[in-house]
């Protein structure tokens, strides 16, 4: 069947999704809520048998703030679909777990757990997986610099001898890049000032 | 000739060989370094290509890479150090027994890397001290196999048998 | 005192049902510098004398914030990242994050461009398969296979060198095009590799393949079902040797995959040695498709002529030109100029699929990079697989699925 019927069809079963805007494979929105329902259907009735990846996307000043996305492809018809669901709340994002119906979104919802803070309900084991345990920021969101905060280090005798700690990477007032959006910059690339150099501390402004 | 050489004059003293005992016990050391991979990231992969046929690490005497650090003289942290992993390193660093070194392979060992980010440690010398540092991202083999003459050569010039005498006595 | 009547034949049984024998179970941790793991991968094991009860993989040792740093480069300046994800097949890599940044631009590249890519596509799955092969022979405790794998790939090395200046972490491909064209005589030299390989591999097949302590070793061993691998997104040769006909190659072809005739070798039972016969397959395969290439090689451009403002013109073209002088500056300084969207993109890597999921909003910047690396993947599956099986094992287990940390952790 050609992809034209095969949107009309995902869309005539699950009548709840929207569409949404994309440069290749279907895509459509889901409300939260809504979301394992949705995904059942799609592993049992339309044979999206492969989770292929599930993230997070943080849209800073925009409300609602955190999008959860999954990504699943079907061997059969050979088609990957995009799923988008907003979370529900803006400072403590939560989300519910697909882990029940894909075993793999387990270790991708922990990740996103790690970087974003989403907390996904009814997952088996939700603690970080990239980071420590006992680091206290959630890195990938937008307000956390990309040199990092400094903390300490997790292990004390490490610490006691070597009087090592987590620092913030030297970026000197960089990185030296353009930001987004489709408009030219009248010169070049300015520095992010996104964090402080080792030795000297960020003036107060 | 530097004071540290070997002098052997076999009209003199027949098969008795006379020497500074830093001199002897600086070329054993010297020559038998047993390195302890830490391989971790891109690097390793150099570090085993050194190891194999066409670089041959073994014509320097160390093809012996313990992964006991207890066997082993030298650590090459060869690969990106992440904060997770700084303790680790330190502990396996504590482990292994006088006289040891540090070797730091490649950028991302030696201060960083291209990788400054809130993650990565930021040089492997902010936990080690480190001996030798090698640049490169990845270093090739001939310069994995320049920093370890070098160290050869930083081994050669040590006070040995000043450390031994101090170690026993302290 | 009550005489306990046990006989040889069963011990272990009865054992167990003594009080007195009754022991605790200890807790093993296969730390993250182990000479066997194929990275810094930690597991942490339970175990009931010989035989592992529990296995906890504890992975985050390499993450090096990847996906944090794409956020500040421009997507030419994350190409060398990108080399350092599988850095086994650093080339494999570069194109598929050329393709998915080209996708989100709806970019159309040259023949001879895709077929460039092809090429090196396949030689760094050589590259990765010979070193899975050779580190897998060393796991089970054969290191003649190891040393024969390496002065293969070091050959693949000198290639690498002459093509793109860099023996790997190779950061040859910019998007809408590759950084130089193929140097002269390049193709005969790939061919002449090509011609050799089959018996260093068959050598290599003669040592492992019919061994007796291999075959022991590794069959019946971390057998994976296909509805489990499924389950748990596992991709590329680990699920193909579970007997699921999934190649990225032939059901979603990219970069002009179509054009060549190849076949892909399935697996029946998933277990360790269908896995190990997979990879030994598809070294042939991949073969196969470079001689095709090398043979249908289109002349050409060899980078999307019309893409003004996503490609850098050749340098001679920029020193001498106006137009092309501020091109190169605002790509260089600005970055390649994107359109808003978002694109999803999986090609077929060595390891499995790796997926690149770029959100733009415009500008030479992206939103969000997510990298789906197979590795990461792949080894979600060890709480369920390891369990039951012996400690000794855990080594070929873990060979086998032939990981790599740095697609892992990012």
């Amino acid at each position: 069947m050609s992809s034209v019927e095969f949107q009309s069809q995902i869309l005539d079963l699950l009548d709840y999704l929207d569409k949404r805007p994309s440069n290749d494979c279907f895509a459509f929105n889901c409300p939260i809520e809504k979301l394992i329902d949705c995904m059942s259907a799609l592993r049992d009735q339309l044979d999206f048998d492969l989770l292929v990846d599930a993230t997070a996307i943080d849209w800073d000043q925009e409300s609602p703030r955190y999008s959860v996305v999954y990504h699943l492809y079907s061997t059969s018809n050979r088609e990957y679909i995009r799923i988008v669901s907003n979370c529900s709340n803006d400072t403590h994002p939560q989300a519910p777990s697909v882990s029940e119906l894909y075993p793999a979104a387990d270790w991708h919802e922990r990740e996103t757990f790690d970087l974003f803070g989403i907390h996904y309900t009814n997952h088996p084991n939700l603690k970080r997986i990239l980071m420590w345990d006992e680091y206290p920021y959630h890195p990938l969101r937008k307000d956390f610099p990309l040199a990092g905060i400094p903390t300490d280090l997790p292990a004390p005798d490490v610490v006691e001898v070597t009087g090592a700690s987590v620092k913030s990477a030297p970026l000197m007032g960089g990185p030296f890049v353009s930001s987004h959006g489709n408009h030219t910059s009248g010169s070049e690339p300015k520095g992010k000032d996104q964090s402080w150099t080792e030795s000297d501390v960020k003036p107060a402004t | 000739m530097t004071q540290s050489q070997l002098s052997y004059n076999s009209k003199i003293e027949g098969e008795v060989v006379v020497t500074r005992t830093d001199a002897v016990i600086n070329w054993i050391r010297s020559h038998s370094v047993w390195p302890m991979p830490m391989g971790l990231a891109c690097c390793a992969i150099e570090l085993m290509a050194a190891g194999s046929s066409r670089f041959d690490i073994s014509r320097f005497g160390m093809e012996v890479m313990r992964f006991s650090p207890r066997q082993a003289d030298c650590m090459i942290v060869a690969g990106t150090v992440t904060y997770k992993m700084a303790e680790v390193v330190r502990r396996i660093y504590d482990q292994m027994p006088d006289p040891k070194w540090v070797v730091a392979m490649g950028a991302c060992a030696s201060s960083g890397g291209m990788y400054r980010s809130y993650a990565t440690l930021q040089g492997v010398d902010q936990i080690l001290p480190v001996d030798v540092y090698i640049s490169g991202c990845p270093p090739r083999p001939e310069a994995l196999l320049d920093g370890m003459i070098k160290l050869q050569e930083k081994i050669r010039k040590e006070s040995s048998t000043q450390d031994l005498i101090e170690s026993k006595v302290s | 005192m009550a005489i306990k009547e046990i006989s040889i034949g069963d011990t272990s049984t009865q054992a167990s049902e003594v009080a007195e024998f009754q022991s605790e179970k200890m807790e093993l941790n296969l730390g993250p510098s182990h000479p066997t793991t194929h990275g810094v991968l930690r597991v942490v094991l339970e175990m009931d004398g010989d035989v592992i009860t529990k296995a906890e993989p504890v992975i985050g040792y390499l993450h090096r914030g990847d996906e944090k740093l794409a956020e500040n480069m421009t997507y030419n300046q994350f190409v060398p990242y990108t080399d350092r994800l599988d850095y086994l097949a650093p080339l494999a890599n570069n194109v598929t994050y050329a393709i998915a940044v080209e996708k989100l631009a709806g970019l159309e590249l040259p023949p001879r461009c895709q077929a460039i890519r092809v090429l090196i596509s396949e030689l760094a799955r050589i590259s990765s398969h010979l070193l899975g092969l050779g580190v897998y022979g060393m796991d089970t405790g054969a290191w003649t296979p190891f040393m024969y794998c390496f002065t293969e790939r070091e050959k693949l090395y000198t290639l690498f060198e002459e093509l793109t200046g860099a023996r790997f972490t190779t950061s040859y491909t910019r998007i809408g095009g590759v950084a130089r064209d193929l140097p002269d005589g390049w193709t005969d030299r790939v061919i002449k590799f090509c011609d050799n390989l089959p018996s260093v591999i068959e050598t290599v097949e003669k040592l492992l393949t019919r061994n007796k302590i291999f075959t022991d070793r590794t069959q019946g061993i971390g057998v994976i079902s296909k509805e489990d691998a499924l389950a748990y997104g596992i991709t590329g040769p680990n699920l193909r040797a579970s007997g699921v006909d999934l190649d990225l190659r032939k059901d979603k072809p990219y970069s002009g995959y179509e054009n060549y005739d190849f076949d892909v070798p399935i697996g029946t039972t998933g277990d360790c040695y269908d896995r190990y016969l997979v990879r030994v397959e598809e070294l042939y395969q991949s073969i196969r498709i470079v001689r095709q290439v090398i043979d249908k090689l289109p002349d050409g451009a060899w980078y999307a002529e019309e893409a003004k403002q996503i490609f850098s013109p050749p340098k001679d073209k920029v020193l001498t030109s106006m137009e092309e002088l501020i091109q190169n500056f605002m790509i260089t300084t600005e970055g390649p100029k994107m359109p808003e969207g978002e694109v999803y993109f999986e090609g077929e890597n060595p390891k499995g699929a790796l997926g690149f999921f770029v959100v733009s909003k415009g500008g030479g910047v992206p939103y969000r990079l997510k990298i789906r690396g197979p590795s990461f993947c792949n080894l979600s599956i060890l709480e369920k697989l390891v369990p039951g099986h012996m400690m000794t094992d855990i080594t070929v287990i873990l060979g086998s699925l032939d990981f790599v940390m740095g697609e892992c952790d990012r």
